[in-house]
């Protein structure tokens, strides 16, 4: 897989810690690998959204990719649930499931983006570092020192 | 059955694969099954309810679900590994879950549920009452079906409207 820029978080220069969430064990690894290649760390994985809210509060990761179709509690509900109880939870959205509806529900639930599957690593990276940018928490380690 | 509800399907199941093999598939063969459709190896079905209702089935001969499982998994993988079903159910999930974004976005309402896996037992029960469009798609690893049935609801948007008691 393709090496990125790696992103750490501004406070200590640490590894951005990550919460994967969705019912397919593929895309959690495939996610997780991503992530990775990102130079960020798997904190916690959900295969779905209840899990994924205890999940949030024991690992209080600094980023949730998050699925929307998924038994027992669907994304959409458990994004809801997080932001009311962690106001500051960012949240991205993966879906396969892609329409205008879905994602506006999401984002007025609080998720901070969306990014539809089958995703492509690129896309996700700049995803994740807007995100995380907008809150002032990454910064990209700069070319030639991390860059893998 | 409405071709402008099945079209996407092939849409997306094109580029998904193709993406994925690197080679676009071919489509070899559409018929009508209204009963006796013999599951042909790794199957996961996904059903929607709303303004449009059904089921869409995605069945892969062994060596075309095991090479898809090989690229997920980015390994190789045995066709009788457990795994290949996890994997038939995720491109189940992106092929599906890609359809029924497009759809929506033509205006049909509807909610799709998370992919299942298949047994012979629920084939033979599903195809029992619903007809089905079923589309050959043919794969240098192997075919690959799509087995639709679905139907739109019009009259769903007039169902709360209030009956004059008599």
């Amino acid at each position: 897989m393709k090496q990125f820029e790696a992103l750490t978080r501004k406070k200590d220069n640490q590894a951005v810690r990550y919460l994967v969430v969705d019912d397919s064990v593929f895309a959690r690894k495939s996610l997780a690998k991503m992530v990775e290649s990102f130079g960020g760390k798997v904190v916690g994985e959900a295969g779905d959204g209840c899990t994924a809210i205890t999940e949030y509060a024991r690992t209080m990761p600094d980023l949730v990719l998050m699925d929307i179709t998924m038994p027992q509690m669907e994304g959409i509900e458990a994004v809801e649930r997080i932001v009311n109880e962690h106001p500051d939870a960012r949240i991205v959205m993966v879906s396969s499931v892609g329409y205008q509806d879905n994602i506006l529900a999401a984002l007025q639930k609080g998720a901070r983006h969306f990014v539809q599957k089958p995703v492509k690593p690129d896309a996700l990276y700049e995803i994740i570092r807007y995100v995380l940018n907008d809150d002032g928490v990454t910064a990209t380690v700069g070319a030639g020192e991390q860059s893998r | 059955m409405r071709m402008d509800l099945i079209q996407p399907f092939i849409g997306s199941l094109d580029t998904v694969l193709a993406e994925m093999m690197k080679t676009p598939p071919k489509i070899v063969d559409l018929t009508m099954e209204e009963d006796g459709y013999r599951k042909k190896g790794a199957a996961a079905l996904v059903c929607f309810r709303g303004q449009v209702e059904g089921r869409v089935i995605l069945d892969m001969e062994p060596r075309a679900a095991a090479h898809v499982a090989s690229i997920l998994s980015e390994g190789e993988v045995d066709p009788a590994e457990p795994l290949v079903l996890e994997a038939v159910c995720e491109l189940a999930n992106m092929v599906i879950g890609n359809a029924v974004t497009q759809l929506n976005d033509k205006g049909f309402e509807f909610k799709v549920f998370p992919p299942e896996r298949v047994t012979q037992d629920q084939f033979e029960k599903a195809g029992q009452d619903s007809e089905a469009t079923i589309l050959c798609f043919e794969t240098p690893s192997g075919n690959v079906h799509l087995n639709i049935s679905m139907q739109y609801h019009q009259r769903r948007a007039n169902e709360r409207l209030p009956v004059a008691v008599v």
